[in-house]
């Protein structure tokens, strides 16, 4: 027990000494590194490609992508958790960020979402619009208002008049598109990417109000990176042409 | 007992009535309380059977049975919600013929979220009846046989007093798992305040916003737990310790 002990302590100062050395030999692009980037769940498709792209502009990085809800991952930042970007699904969940002073810079907006209603293929029920979903005889299933996308959600309701009888308001926006999926809801409320990347599983219903309500994508470096200057790169990745395409194909809307 | 001790420092306790008595967590407390009692007893009502054959038959698969009935405790209680939602969902093998037949429709309904609870609790009363019907054995239902008692005579008078403690004890972690059960439910049957959102749902939808508000009810349920535990004071517990 001692002696594992004791190498625990070697390591550690071992890792101690190391890491210094490493952000000081940025001129020796031989050395493999690792860019951690924290994003929201709903960024998975665009952001692994990108992460091919990036490996490919960048030998020797490996990027690690840590995906979650928005609000998940800003807690684990602000608790401490080793992330050197944070792209988050609302700018609200940035916020939580930015209040505990954990950005390097001011946060920028790199894209934009909005609500589409989802429905099994074909739409057996033939929703059309946003206020059909407030037919009782419908299933309807939307995220809770606490989510973002059921704060996108009650806003719309709000802006429109539509009350809809939603049964069951999900913790997040994938629930609420496995529900629908699995033929359990007649209807529910995600985002346009959501349905695209549900490839086929829902059918996506657009409705002209989803514009009042539109989602924001915060980009930042966290304060203190361990790899500022390539976290610097990955964020002018994703605003850059390579980002729009990538994400633009997602259905992603542009800031 | 260190994590609860960190929930205990984090709580904001100014801030812990208003937080407890909102409409929200009030409906979600007395939800919770309903279906994990309504549960409980579906447990007892299908679980103590099912002890029974296990403990006294010697009819042949019976270890297969048993590992069938151990499969809840084991499952990650979501794997038991989709498990569920395809088979009672409206898609589902079951499902679809009450649909169709009688126009019912189970999930996004309380009976989704007792029938969930029900599924991952059963393992802990079928288990420790299990044990306390082997435990008192057979010696005391053969005495009274002697005596010119009937079956049924003896199971009422001698049986069923002999393995209560074990009951209850069971009855205690089932009610436990009920009220903390999480996975299942909110794959099986959604949320919605007064219907299907249990205090554990409400916990982990309050911490997107209300960190706060999570743990006052996180709280909330530790002290549901302790009282639970102090008055059923299972005795495998007791035991193990």
């Amino acid at each position: 027990m001692k002696r594992l002990l004791i190498a625990g302590v070697a390591l550690v100062a071992l890792a101690a000494c190391s890491s210094p050395s490493q952000s000081a030999s940025t001129e020796q692009p031989a050395e493999s590194r690792t860019l951690t980037v924290f994003a929201a769940a709903s960024l998975t498709e665009s952001f692994n490609a990108l992460e091919q792209t990036f490996e490919q502009q960048n030998p020797g990085v490996d990027v690690v992508l840590s995906y979650g809800g928005s609000s998940d991952l800003a807690q684990q930042i602000v608790n401490g958790a080793p992330a050197d970007v944070f792209a988050a699904a609302s700018d609200s969940t940035m916020k939580t960020v930015t209040d505990a002073q954990l950005t390097a810079a001011a946060p920028t907006i790199f894209a934009t979402n909005v609500l589409q209603i989802a429905t099994a293929p074909g739409n057996p029920k033939g929703v059309a619009a946003f206020a059909d979903l407030a037919k009782p005889d419908l299933k309807t299933v939307v995220c809770a208002p606490q989510v973002p996308c059921g704060a996108a959600t009650a806003k719309i309701e709000q802006s429109t008049g539509v009350d809809i009888p939603a049964v069951s308001e999900e913790p997040d926006v994938k629930s609420v598109l496995a529900k629908v999926s699995t033929g359990n809801a007649d209807a529910g409320l995600v985002y346009v990417t959501d349905v695209n990347a549900s490839k086929g599983q829902v059918q996506g219903v657009s409705f002209p109000e989803s514009s009042a309500a539109k989602t924001n994508y915060p980009i930042a470096v966290v304060k203190n990176a361990p790899q500022a200057e390539l976290a610097q790169k990955w964020v002018a990745l994703v605003e850059g042409q390579d980002g729009a395409n990538i994400l633009g194909a997602q259905g992603f809307g542009r800031p | 007992m260190l994590p609860v001790l960190g929930l205990f420092q984090r709580a904001a306790w100014a801030r812990m009535p208003e937080l407890l008595l909102s409409d929200a967590a009030l409906s979600a407390l007395r939800l919770s309380l309903e279906t994990a009692a309504i549960s409980t007893g579906l447990c007892i009502l299908l679980g103590g059977p099912l002890a029974v054959v296990l403990a006294r038959s010697a009819m042949p698969g019976l270890r297969t049975v048993r590992s069938i009935v151990l499969l809840p405790l084991v499952l990650p209680p979501v794997v038991g919600g989709l498990a569920l939602l395809f088979l009672l969902g409206r898609t589902g093998l079951v499902g679809r013929q009450l649909d169709l037949w009688f126009g019912l429709t189970i999930p996004f309904t309380t009976a989704a979220v007792v029938l969930a609870q029900t599924f991952v609790a059963m393992p802990f009363l079928v288990v420790s009846l299990e044990g306390a019907l082997r435990t008192a054995g057979r010696r005391y239902e053969s005495v009274a046989a002697t005596l010119g008692a009937s079956p049924a005579l003896a199971f009422r008078r001698i049986t069923i007093p002999l393995v209560l403690p074990g009951l209850m004890s069971g009855a205690v972690l089932a009610f436990a798992r009920c009220m903390g059960e999480f996975g299942a439910t909110i794959a099986f049957a959604g949320s919605l305040q007064g219907t299907t959102r249990t205090l554990p749902l409400l916990v982990y939808q309050e911490r997107e916003v209300d960190v706060d508000g999570a743990v006052a009810l996180s709280l909330l349920l530790v002290v549901v737990a302790v009282i639970v535990i102090i008055v059923g004071r299972p005795r495998q517990l007791e035991g193990l310790s």
